[in-house]
């Protein structure tokens, strides 16, 4: 296997980001038979951990900060810098700037920095409100919901829905806030509409169409003057790619912050420079080659794996990632999963439904194409759209 | 190679019926059923199931 350096650069991956995109590359690098140096780096103190439990099973005790931490690190074979922020990046040097002004230098370079939780300008200017992205956010969440009777969640997405499932079953009061007519709106009206009564069913004070006027540590106001009194805010309106350091980088940065990719998450800047995860803008298949951004678990996972592989690989070898997006969220006993681009659609149709709720939609295009599906405690028919749109986009 | 699944955490993800299909299996109820003792031919294909397991929930017992 030839390495990654060319005369000036070194023979060494480097990949900014050490969650699960990061960790996936420096493991598929690996895999690959890459023998040459592998640098993970990242910000936070722990090493790579799986978060989706963050805004559940941590939340609801019944697992441990420990119990996020993702085995095989002992085999991971790479250089593991924590605490360790990138500052900037020169394509030209082939190196990354690292806080306290030291600098490496890369053969290939993996960005995989991943999103984190956007902030309202009301909450930042009151000084008050949560947001959940990494363990230390959800460490200070348990702790200050264990002395509270109310919570107020701002943001019914799929953060906001899951967190106030997990906050009623600690017996805490929630009220859930959405300037949308609807909760999970990637999932369409009657979806959303089940969505919003299985909240309301469990004492979930739901506002919808809800514009914030004021939020403070007593609570939150809204524009039509109904106040919502609670001993805590989370803010959880959606996330934004961590690319500033990239800023005139000459590495080509989407609109929304993505770092634009052709189909092998090769930037379309350098192709010694790849993107994993939340931050890749890439053209998908199922989008009808339009590049999309998606913040998924699985996607993070699938990225991670042929990013760090394609690094390893002359440009016109690289394989690119058609696989249909996946994701799924957990809410009391209901299990929502999706697969394709159900926000794309132009109607999401219930195909199958028992009185158990359990369900299955497809996802249509204006002419009918399937573009997606998304299952209520369905998993097994859910895998087999996932499989017919990993066929039809391959 | 023996694969084992955690039950108490696997949520039925399905990402290893995909991984790896001749070995795991959802059924009709949506419960993961799979075989324990599998072939060292498909090592690669129950390695991808074991990365992909959301729940962080397969071991590979070798």
């Amino acid at each position: 296997m030839p390495g990654v350096g060319s005369g000036d650069h070194p023979d060494r991956i480097v990949i900014a980001g050490a969650g699960l995109a990061g960790l996936r590359a420096a493991q598929a690098a690996r895999a690959a038979g890459y023998e040459g140096e592998v640098v993970l780096i990242g910000d936070e103190p722990h090493p790579p951990y799986t978060r989706p439990p963050l805004s559940k099973e941590l939340l609801k005790g019944e697992q441990t900060a420990e119990q996020t931490a993702f085995p095989g690190l002992d085999k991971l074979d790479a250089e593991l810098r924590l605490n360790t922020t990138i500052t900037g990046v020169d394509p030209g040097a082939h190196t990354v700037a690292l806080d306290g002004g030291t600098s490496l230098e890369y053969g290939r370079l993996v960005i995989a920095t991943g999103v984190r939780a956007r902030m309202l300008p009301a909450a930042i200017d009151a000084g008050a409100g949560h947001t959940l992205r990494d363990l230390a956010d959800a460490a200070r969440l348990s702790d200050a919901l264990a002395g509270a009777g109310r919570l107020a969640i701002i943001g019914a997405g799929f953060i906001g829905c899951e967190v106030a499932a997990s906050a009623r079953h600690r017996g805490i009061e929630v009220a859930l806030i959405d300037l949308a007519p609807q909760p999970l709106l990637p999932l369409g009206p009657e979806l959303g509409a089940r969505c919003a009564q299985l909240h309301r069913d469990r004492g979930v004070d739901l506002h919808l169409s809800a514009a914030i006027e004021r939020i403070d540590d007593h609570g939150v106001r809204l524009a039509d003057g109904t106040e919502i009194p609670a001993d805590l805010v989370l803010i959880a309106v959606g996330a934004q790619p961590n690319t500033e350091f990239l800023a005139g980088s000459g590495i080509e940065l989407a609109p929304d912050g993505g770092v634009v990719c052709d189909a092998t998450l090769t930037s379309v800047s350098d192709p010694d420079v790849l993107a994993a995860g939340d931050i890749a803008s890439w053209p998908h298949p199922g989008a009808g080659g339009e590049r999309v951004r998606v913040e998924h678990w699985t996607t993070a996972a699938e990225h991670g794996r042929l990013a760090g592989a394609n690094a390893t690989k002359d440009p016109a070898e690289r394989v690119p990632h058609v696989a249909p997006p996946y994701f799924w969220s957990d809410q009391y006993e209901l299990k929502i999963q999706s697969v394709g681009f159900p926000a794309r659609a132009a109607r999401i149709e219930i195909v199958e439904e028992d009185d158990s709720g359990r369900l299955l939609a497809e996802a249509l295009s204006e002419d009918g194409e399937l573009v997606g599906a998304v299952a209520f405690n369905n998993a097994r028919r859910l895998a087999e759209y996932r499989r017919r749109l990993a066929v039809e986009y391959a | 190679m023996k694969v084992h699944v955690d039950m108490n955490l696997c949520q039925s993800h399905g990402e290893c019926v995909l991984a790896a299909p001749d070995v795991f299996e959802l059924g009709d109820d949506d419960v993961l059923t799979w075989q324990e003792d599998v072939d060292e031919s498909k090592r690669a294909e129950v390695e991808e199931a074991v990365d992909v397991c959301p729940m962080m929930a397969i071991r590979i017992e070798d």
